[in-house]
C-alpha cells in the first residue's frame, strides 16, 4: 500500500465520521466541529495530492488551497458559532428544531 | 475593466461597514457604479466577444483567469438590474422599520459583499477561484438572513449555515480529486482532460449534489423556504432571485465545460426527473402557504425546477448528431431565459410583499384583502411578476417557457412540455390567490390600521416587475448576447 | 416602413396609450378620466375607418416585427379581421359611454377603465394577428386582463367567479399553447395563409395533425364556450354590466370563435380540415351547445345567466358556420360573429339597465317594466327578436345563410337544429317579452328617477338596437356586416 493510498483512506475516512457527525449529531457546535471534521479530510486528500507528484520536492499549489480553505473553513465556523451562541442566548437551546417557520 | 464589478462593490462594501450613517448613500452609489461597469464590462463582450484575463498576468495552469462570455455578460446584467433597484427599495425600507437600526447597519456591507462575490462567479474561469466567490457569496447570504431581529431568521440562518457548509465541502472535495487527476483548476483545460473514470465521475457527483444543495434542488431544499421567508424583504428578493441563480449558473457552466465529457443523458433524465418533482412539489406547497413570503419562498423552490429541466434537453443535444442546432440552443436559451425572468420577477414579488407587509404588519395571505386599494402600484407588480412566473406572454417567462417547450418538442421528450405547463396552471393557482385577495373588497377596514410607505420602494417593486415584462418583448437582443461563447458548436 | 406598417401598430397603441394614461390617473379626476376614455375609443374609429378606405384601395397592411429566431409578431388587416376590428372597435365606443354612466360613483374605476382598454388593445391583437404566435399573446393576455374585471366588485362571489374563469381559461391556454408549439415544430412558423399551409403535412402525418388540431380547438373552444367546457361564462355574469356585455358578448367569447375561424380556414384550410375528418365532429358538437344552451337558458330565472347560456347557444352557430364547408355557410357563421356582438351587446345593456334603475334582476321580477321603461324594453325586443331570428332584425340573416349553406353543403339536419334552437329560442325569450309589455306592474318601482333612465346608459343600448336592425334590413347594401363577410367569403373561397 502506498503512503498516498494510506492518506486517501484516512482523508476519505475522516469526511465519512464528519457527515456522519453532521447529520445525527443535534447540537449544533456538535455539528460545526462535524463540518470541520470533513474539512480536515478534504485538506488531507490535498497535502497527500501534492506530496504524490514525487519525492523531489512538494507541488506548491494544493498548500495555497488548503491554506484558503482553511481560512474559509474558520471563517465559516466563527460565524456558525457565533449564530448558535445567539440562539442560545435568546431562546435557550443548542439545536434545531422542526417547525421554527410557523 | 473586466475586475471593477468585482472590486467595486467590495470596495463599497467596506467603506459602508466604516461610514455606518451615510451607508445608504455610499451603498446606492456604489450600486450604481457596479452597475456601470457590468453594462461596461456586457457591452465590450457584445461588440469584442469572448473577454479573458489572467490575473496578474499569470498564465493558466498556476495563475487565475477572469473570464468573460455571452453568458457572464447576461448574468452580471441581470444581477446589476436586480440589486440597483433592490437598494433603492432598501433606502425606504430600513428608514421605517423601527428598530432595525441594526439590520440597516448589516445590510448595506453585506449585501454589497454579496454583490461581489456573485460577480466574481460570474467572471471566474477556474475551480478553486470560484469555490471562494461560492464562500464568499454564501456567507454573505447568510449573514443576511441572521440580520433580521426575529428568531426564526437566526434559526433559518443556523440552517443555511449548516447546508451552505456541507455544500462548500463537498466541492472542495470534488474540486481535489480533479485536481489529482488531471493537475490543473482551469474550467476549459480540465473540461479538455477529462475521460470518463472514476475518479471523475465522483468528483462530478460530489460536485453536483453540492451545487444541488445550494441551489435548493428537491429535494435538497430544506433550508431554502424557511431562510428565504424570514430575512428581511430587501434580502429575501436577493437571495431567491440572485444567489439561486448564481448556483444554477454554477452548475450549468461546469455541466457544459468541465463534465461535458462524461455528461450523461441519463444523468440529465435524473436532474429533469428532481426538477419537475421540485415543480409540483414546490408549487403544492406554495398553495397551501397562509402566509405570503413563506409562498413566496416555496415558488422559489419550484421556479428552481423550471431551471432544472433545461439539463435533460442540453445533455441529449450534446449527445445527439445535429441535437446542438436542433434543439439545444433553444434549450439553453430558455434555460437562462428563465434564470433571468425569474430573478427579475421574483425579487419583484419579495419587495412587493415586503411593502405589505409593511403596510399591514404582518404577511397573512387572509389578511390582505382589499390592499390594492391603498398599494395598487404594489399590486401591479405582484400581478405582473405572477405573470412572468406563470409563463404568461408577454412576459420572459413565457418566451423562456416557448423555448424550453420547443426544445422538449424537437427532441422527443415531450413529457417535460407537460411538466412544465402543469407548473404553470399550479403557479396560476397561488399567485392568483393572492391576487384575489389584494382585489378583494371584502376587508376594507385596513384604511385605519395602514402605515404609510415610501413611494420609492412601491417603485422599485414595480420597475423590476415591469423589467420582466420587457424581457418578454425585446427578445432578439439578450439572445444575441448569449450566443456568445455558445459552449457546444453549433452555428 | 411607411403607413402599411405603422397602421395596424397604431390600431393597438391607441388603446394601450389610453390605458398607460388611465391607469395612474386619481379615482376623483373623473373629467380627464372621461375625456381620455372617450378620445381613445373616437381615435380608434376614426383609425378602423382609415384602415378600410386604405384596404379598398388595395392597400395592404402589414407589421412584422421579430420576436425570437425565427419567429415574428405578425399584424395584418385582411378582411376577416376587418371584420372583428370593426366589432370590436364599434361596440367599444358604445360600451365606453354605457360604461362610464354605469360605474358612475363607484369605486376603482381607474383600475376598471385601465383594464377595459387593455381588453381591447388585446382583442385588437387578436382581430389583427397574422400568425399563430401573434395570437396566442394577445389571446392570453386578454385572460389576464379580464381577470381584474370579472372580479372587479371583489365580494366573494365575484372572486369565486374569477378563479373558475381563470381555471377554464387558462387551461384552454395550455392547450392552445402544446398545439402552437407541436405545430411549431412540426411544420414550421405558420402565417395565416388563406386555404392554409398544411396539406403535404396532412397527407404525411395525418396523426399528428388531428391530434393538434384538437389541442388547438380544444384550447380555443373554452372561451368560444363550446359544450363540454363552456362552465365559466354563466358565472361570469357576476361581472358589472358592461363587462358582460363587451367581454362576454364581443370580446372574450368572440376571441375563440375567431381563433377557430383561423385555425380552420387559415391554418389548415377547410378542405384539408375536411379530409382529415376534423369537421363533422366539430359540427357535432357545436350543433349540441346549440340545444343544450337553448335548453339550460330556459330553467334560469337570473336574467343575466338567462343571457349567458343564450350567448353559449348563439356562439355555436359561429362554430358551426365554420365547420360546414361551403361559401354560404360560412358567410352564415361569419356574419353571425357581428350580428350577436351586436345584439347581445343590447340585451346586456339592457339587463344592466333594469338591475341598476330598477333593482330587477330576475326574470320572474319583470312583469309590467314595459311601461316602465319602453325606450329601453324597446331595444330588448329588438335584441330577443334578434336571437329568436324573426325578420327584419339580424338575426334572420344568420340564419337563413346557415340553413342555406348547410343545405347547399347537403348537410340537411343542420336545418333541424336551427329549427330546434329558434323554437327554444322563442321559448325562453318571448315569454320575457309579453310579460314585460303586457303584464301589470307592481305596485310601485322603487326607486323612482325622474326619466327612464340615466341617458349614458340608454342612448347605447338603442345605439346597437338600431345596429341590428339596420343590419337586417340593409344586409344587401355596401357597409353592411353580410357586405363585409361576403368580402371575407370572397378573400377564402375565392370570387
Amino acid at each position: 500500500m502506498t503512503t498516498f493510498a494510506i492518506y486517501a483512506i484516512g482523508a476519505a475516512a475522516l469526511v465519512a465520521a464528519g457527515v456522519h457527525g453532521a447529520l445525527t449529531r443535534p447540537h449544533l457546535v456538535q455539528k460545526i466541529l462535524s463540518m470541520n471534521v470533513i474539512g480536515g479530510g478534504v485538506f488531507l486528500l490535498l497535502i497527500a495530492l501534492a506530496y504524490r507528484e514525487g519525492p523531489a520536492f512538494a507541488d506548491p499549489l494544493p498548500q495555497a488551497l488548503v491554506l484558503t480553505g482553511i481560512v474559509v473553513a474558520v471563517s465559516v465556523s466563527a460565524f456558525g458559532v457565533a449564530i448558535a451562541r445567539r440562539l442560545h442566548a435568546r431562546m435557550g437551546r443548542s439545536g434545531l428544531t422542526e417547525g421554527d417557520l410557523e | 475593466m473586466i475586475l471593477t464589478p468585482i472590486l467595486l462593490p467590495l470596495i463599497g462594501a467596506f467603506l459602508t461597514f466604516i461610514t455606518r450613517r451615510s451607508a445608504p448613500l455610499i451603498g446606492t452609489a456604489t450600486a450604481a457604479l457596479t452597475a456601470a461597469s457590468s453594462i461596461g464590462v456586457a457591452w465590450t463582450v457584445g461588440r469584442r466577444g469572448f473577454l479573458s484575463y489572467p490575473l496578474g498576468d499569470w498564465a493558466a495552469p498556476v495563475g487565475i483567469a477572469l473570464r468573460a462570455d455571452g453568458l457572464s455578460a447576461v448574468m452580471l446584467l441581470t444581477s446589476a438590474s436586480v440589486v440597483l433597484p433592490v437598494c433603492v427599495y432598501a433606502v425606504g425600507y430600513f428608514r421605517k422599520q423601527a428598530g432595525e437600526a441594526h439590520a440597516a447597519a448589516g445590510f448595506w456591507p453585506l449585501a454589497l459583499l454579496l454583490w461581489g462575490g456573485l460577480n466574481g462567479l460570474f467572471l471566474s474561469g477556474d475551480v478553486f477561484n470560484l469555490y471562494v466567490v461560492l464562500e464568499l457569496m454564501t456567507l454573505a447570504a447568510v449573514a443576511l438572513v441572521a440580520i433580521g431581529s426575529e428568531e426564526s431568521g437566526l434559526a433559518a440562518a443556523m440552517r443555511y449555515l449548516l447546508a451552505a457548509f456541507l455544500a462548500s465541502m463537498f466541492y472542495l472535495l470534488g474540486v481535489a480529486l480533479l485536481y489529482g487527476a488531471y493537475g490543473t483548476l482551469d474550467m476549459a483545460m480540465l473540461g479538455a482532460r477529462l475521460v470518463p473514470e472514476p475518479a471523475a465521475y465522483l468528483a462530478a457527483a460530489l460536485i453536483a449534489g453540492a451545487l444541488a444543495l445550494k441551489t435548493a434542488l428537491f429535494p435538497l431544499h430544506f433550508w431554502l423556504p424557511r431562510a428565504h421567508a424570514a430575512a428581511p424583504a430587501p434580502v429575501s428578493a436577493l437571495l431567491s432571485s440572485l444567489v439561486v441563480t448564481g448556483s444554477f449558473y454554477l452548475f450549468l457552466r461546469l455541466w457544459t465545460s468541465v463534465f461535458a465529457p462524461i455528461a450523461s443523458v441519463s444523468a440529465g433524465q435524473l436532474l429533469g426527473i428532481l426538477g419537475s418533482t421540485a415543480i409540483v412539489w414546490g408549487s403544492l406547497q406554495a398553495l397551501r402557504q397562509q402566509h405570503l413570503k413563506v409562498m413566496i419562498a416555496y415558488s422559489t423552490v419550484a421556479q428552481v425546477g423550471y431551471l432544472f429541466l433545461l439539463f435533460p434537453l442540453v445533455t441529449s443535444a450534446m449527445a445527439t448528431a445535429g441535437g446542438a442546432d436542433a434543439w439545444g440552443v433553444s434549450a439553453w436559451n430558455g434555460g437562462v431565459y428563465h434564470a433571468i425572468s425569474h430573478a427579475l420577477a421574483k425579487a419583484a414579488m419579495f419587495l412587493a410583499a415586503g411593502t405589505i407587509v409593511q403596510a399591514l404588519g404582518s404577511d397573512r395571505i387572509v389578511g390582505i384583502s382589499g390592499i390594492a386599494r391603498q398599494l395598487p402600484v404594489t399590486t401591479y407588480a405582484f400581478g405582473i411578476a405572477g405573470m412572468t412566473l406563470i409563463g404568461l406572454p408577454p412576459s420572459g417567462g413565457f418566451v423562456a417557457k416557448w423555448l424550453l417547450l420547443s426544445a422538449a418538442f424537437a427532441s422527443g421528450q415531450w413529457w417535460w412540455a407537460i411538466v412544465m405547463l402543469l407548473g404553470g396552471i399550479l403557479t396560476a393557482g397561488y399567485v392568483f390567490l393572492v391576487l384575489g385577495q389584494e382585489l378583494s373588497q371584502a376587508g376594507s377596514d385596513h384604511d385605519v390600521e395602514m402605515k404609510p410607505v415610501p413611494r420609492s420602494m412601491e417603485y422599485a417593486a414595480f420597475a423590476l416587475a415591469f423589467a420582466a415584462l420587457v424581457l418578454g418583448l425585446r427578445v432578439t437582443e439578450p439572445l444575441e448576447l448569449l450566443r456568445i461563447g455558445f459552449p457546444f458548436g453549433g452555428s | 416602413m411607411n403607413w402599411t406598417f405603422w397602421m395596424p401598430q397604431a390600431l393597438l397603441g391607441v388603446s394601450l396609450l389610453t390605458a398607460a394614461l388611465i391607469f395612474p390617473l386619481d379615482e376623483e379626476q373623473v373629467g380627464l378620466r372621461t375625456v381620455l376614455n372617450i378620445g381613445g375609443a373616437t381615435l380608434k374609429l376614426i383609425l378602423v375607418g382609415v384602415i378600410f378606405w386604405g384596404s379598398f384601395r388595395g392597400y395592404e397592411f402589414e407589421a412584422r416585427l421579430p420576436f425570437m429566431g425565427d419567429l415574428s409578431i405578425v399584424l395584418q388587416a385582411d378582411y376577416l379581421s376587418l371584420l372583428f376590428v370593426a366589432l370590436s372597435a364599434l361596440l367599444w365606443f358604445v360600451t365606453t359611454f354605457y360604461a362610464i354612466g354605469y360605474l358612475e360613483g363607484s369605486p376603482n374605476r381607474s383600475r376598471f377603465f385601465g383594464f377595459f382598454s387593455l381588453c381591447v388593445t388585446a382583442t385588437m391583437g387578436i382581430a389583427l394577428a397574422g400568425n399563430l404566435i401573434t395570437f396566442f399573446v394577445f389571446y392570453e393576455m386578454l385572460t389576464v386582463v379580464t381577470y381584474p374585471l370579472v372580479v372587479h366588485r371583489g365580494t366573494g362571489e365575484a372572486l369565486e367567479a374569477g378563479r373558475v374563469y381563470l381555471l377554464y381559461t387558462l387551461t384552454g391556454g395550455v392547450l392552445l399553447l402544446l398545439g402552437i408549439v407541436w405545430l411549431h415544430s412540426a411544420a414550421g412558423q405558420l402565417d395565416f395563409v388563406t386555404g392554409g399551409s398544411l396539406a403535404a403535412l396532412a397527407v404525411e402525418r395525418p396523426g399528428t395533425l388531428r391530434l393538434i388540431f384538437c389541442l388547438l380547438v380544444g384550447g380555443l373552444a373554452v372561451k368560444a364556450a363550446l359544450f363540454p367546457l363552456h362552465g365559466w361564462l354563466p358565472i361570469a355574469m357576476v361581472a358589472p354590466a358592461p363587462v358582460s356585455a363587451l367581454l362576454h358578448a364581443v370580446a372574450v367569447v368572440k376571441a375563440g370563435a375567431f381563433g377557430i375561424v383561423r385555425v380552420v380556414h387559415d391554418v389548415y384550410g377547410a378542405n384539408v380540415a375536411a379530409s382529415l375528418g376534423l369537421l363533422t365532429p366539430l359540427a357535432a358538437i357545436a350543433a349540441f351547445t346549440i340545444v343544450y344552451g337553448s335548453v339550460r337558458a330556459l330553467a334560469q330565472d337570473d336574467l343575466k345567466r338567462r343571457l349567458a347560456f343564450s350567448t353559449v347557444s348563439q356562439l355555436s352557430y359561429i362554430t358551426l358556420g365554420i365547420a360546414i364547408v361551403g361559401p354560404v355557410a360560412t358567410a352564415g357563421g361569419l356574419v353571425h360573429l357581428l350580428h350577436q356582438g351586436m345584439m347581445k351587446a343590447t340585451l346586456f345593456f339592457c339587463a344592466g339597465i333594469f338591475s341598476e334603475t330598477l333593482g330587477v334582476q330576475r326574470v320572474s321580477e319583470m312583469d309590467g317594466i314595459g311601461r316602465r321603461m319602453p325606450l329601453t324594453m324597446a331595444a330588448f325586443t329588438v335584441g330577443a327578436f334578434g336571437m329568436i331570428g324573426i325578420p327584419p332584425v339580424a338575426g334572420f340573416v344568420t340564419k337563413w345563410y346557415l340553413g342555406l349553406g348547410a343545405l347547399e353543403a347537403g348537410q340537411g339536419w343542420v336545418v333541424g337544429v336551427l329549427a330546434v334552437s329558434s323554437v327554444l329560442n322563442a321559448l325562453y325569450f318571448l315569454p320575457i317579452v309579453g310579460a314585460a309589455w303586457f303584464r301589470p306592474a307592481p305596485a310601485e318601482w322603487v326607486p323612482r328617477p325622474v326619466r327612464e333612465t340615466h341617458r349614458m346608459l340608454l342612448v347605447p343600448a338603442l345605439a346597437t338596437a338600431a345596429f341590428s336592425i339596420a343590419a337586417g334590413i340593409a344586409a344587401g347594401l355596401p357597409f353592411s356586416p353580410l357586405w363585409l363577410v361576403r368580402l371575407a367569403v370572397g378573400e377564402i373561397y375565392g370570387p
